[in-house]
């Protein structure tokens, strides 16, 4: 077993009658990289920021390194490095300044140049080391944030959000650093996007409504969701009757029209039973019906149909929910 | 603690706002001081100087303070200070202690003015420290107030505006005492008047009562932006 570095027990974060945070329970051992994985509002940054010591709790324990956070506030806050949801930068100062600031305020005793250029390498800063942070591009931002959580060598990262609002290059560029920082820290990073968690986690836990909903090895997670497949498919043809043709299919569940993105094929949703592969059937329906099929790929599943297929795994009366989601956030949950 | 004394400095000298504020307090003090001690026919008494002066502050103390605690809050760069091995008293007092050394070296600065009275007049020496000493403590009282009143808020106008709200009745309770009958208002008022405590000074009397006064009041304004921040964190 490898040693706890974060053990949360019953945590409850209450305002007024609404719950934040309601009875969560999770350990993160030494040098696992964790995602938690949820839609705004879930209590991910509300529980971040309970394990930096920024908010309090109602209820429950929090031990960072086997320290209680509240008796141990200073020991714990030296042990971790936090990026939150918006990067707490000094626009009227120079990376270099903001950096030196951090390393005062976090007490450290290092060689000071050396450490805080060793981080301007790792997070790739040292171009815009004497440069104002106010005027510096989002993703410079966002790896100044990174290396101000840097500071000071602390062996937990928490990073809320670390690629929102990020262009794809740099997503890719912040995602290869958190895991290279994996090596050695222990990271807890919170995103709503599935496929970050599956680049980079070692393991997901899934947060709606303050509550967890699954704590899982990242690999034990696609086979936790399986459910129907879909496929977007797109055909020539009057929608009507293709859509009568798609029904038809033996293993086809649903099947919708989602859109028409060229002049004369529509693209359709099939939706497919558990473990059967329409795609042949699908083929020679339409090759009979002389429908041309021009286009055919596997839809992948979105957080929220992970998500509400999680929720429905434990409350099976909602399970009419999840159709109506689903589809919309097939197209907007894709990367 | 320091850190965040350093930055604070920093930050007003990366913003106009240190040199605005050094810049109106040497102008104005400059001004007023010709006029009330150095013209024609006046003595060279500063007792309307520093009067006059204390009702400068009221302007000029918002300008280091107004966004001490508001703007962090605005940008979330509390976040930082907040999450890192920093005691909230340090982290309050580090802004503080800032904010006032910007205004002490100001007025300190501004002391260039008795030169001339001592050239051309004779000035009370003992007189002249008594009110520095009392215009410090003040300023410190102010500064204080300041602080605690950009806790409250994201927003600097407010701040600043708020700030000078509280000073100007700090300044003006007792002046309201010839109107009211009632007399435990009157005690209550004069007991948080600033200018009625100064007034022993302006004859010269170092008034411990009155130092203890002042201190009391930047206590009591650290102390509860200390509380402003435990009880956003509990809420």
């Amino acid at each position: 077993m490898q040693t706890q570095m974060i053990h949360i027990d019953h945590l409850v974060k209450r305002y007024g009658s609404k719950y934040a945070v309601n009875d969560i329970s999770f350990t993160v051992g030494e040098g696992e990289i964790v995602g938690f994985l949820g839609p705004n509002g879930a209590g991910k940054s509300t529980t971040m920021n309970i394990i930096t010591g920024y908010l309090s709790y109602t209820s429950g324990t929090v031990e960072v390194g086997g320290l209680d956070i509240i008796d141990y506030a200073y020991e714990v806050k030296k042990m971790i490095g936090y990026l939150p949801e918006q990067p707490p930068l000094y626009n009227d100062m120079t990376v270099e300044d903001y950096l030196n600031f951090v390393y005062d305020l976090k007490k450290c005793t290092f060689n000071r140049k050396k450490h805080l250029m060793e981080i301007c390498e790792v997070v790739r800063i040292a171009d815009v080391y004497k440069r104002v942070i106010g005027h510096l591009s989002k993703g410079y931002r966002q790896r100044v944030g990174i290396a101000q959580a840097l500071v000071g060598n602390p062996k937990i990262l928490i990073l809320d959000e670390p690629t929102i609002g990020l262009d794809p290059r740099q997503i890719v560029e912040v995602r290869n650093l958190i895991r290279t920082l994996g090596l050695d820290h222990t990271i807890i990073l919170s995103t709503h996007i599935l496929s970050e968690v599956q680049a980079v986690c070692d393991r997901v836990i899934i947060i709606s409504r303050g509550k967890i909903v699954a704590d899982k090895r990242t690999e034990d997670i696609a086979t936790a969701v399986e459910g129907n497949r879909r496929i977007s498919a797109k055909i020539c043809g009057p929608q009507k009757e293709v859509l009568q043709t798609l029904r038809a299919i033996t293993g086809v569940v649903s099947a919708e029209a989602v859109g028409q993105h060229d002049a004369d094929s529509i693209t359709y949703i099939i939706e497919s039973q558990q473990g059967v592969d329409i795609r042949k059937p699908l083929f020679s329906a339409l090759a009979k019906s002389n429908y041309p099929l021009i286009g055919l790929e596997p839809v992948g599943m979105g957080l929220e149909d992970v998500f509400l297929s999680l929720v429905d795994a434990k409350e099976p009366a909602t399970k009419s929910r999840r159709k109506t989601v689903s589809r919309r956030s097939s197209t907007e949950v894709k990367e | 603690m320091l850190a965040i004394y350093k930055r604070e400095m920093l930050s007003y000298f990366t913003s106009p706002i240190g040199y605005v504020f050094m810049g109106v307090f040497l102008a104005v003090s400059g001004f007023i001081f010709s006029l009330a001690t150095l013209q024609q026919g006046v003595d060279s008494d500063v007792g309307t100087y520093f009067t006059i002066m204390l009702f400068v502050f009221v302007v000029v103390i918002p300008l280091l303070t107004m966004k001490s605690f508001s703007e962090e809050r605005r940008s979330r760069t509390e976040q930082l200070l907040l999450t890192s091995p920093v005691s909230l008293f340090g982290m309050v007092f580090g802004k503080f202690l800032a904010a006032y050394t910007m205004f002490a070296i100001t007025y300190i600065a501004s002391c260039f003015n008795y030169i001339a009275l001592y050239k051309f007049g004779n000035p009370n020496t003992g007189q002249l420290v008594g009110y520095s000493i009392a215009i410090l403590l003040i300023g410190a009282a102010f500064v204080s107030v300041g602080i605690f009143i950009s806790s409250l808020t994201e927003n600097q106008i407010i701040a600043a505006i708020g700030t000078i709200a509280v000073i100007l009745i700090f300044l003006l309770a007792s002046f309201l005492n010839q109107y009211i009958d009632v007399y435990a208002i009157r005690a209550v008022l004069s007991w948080i008047s600033v200018y009625s405590r100064f007034g022993n000074f302006t004859h010269g009397v170092f008034d411990f009562n009155a130092v203890l006064y002042y201190f009391s009041i930047s206590g009591v304004f650290l102390f509860l932006t200390v509380r402003i921040y435990e009880k956003r964190r509990w809420e």
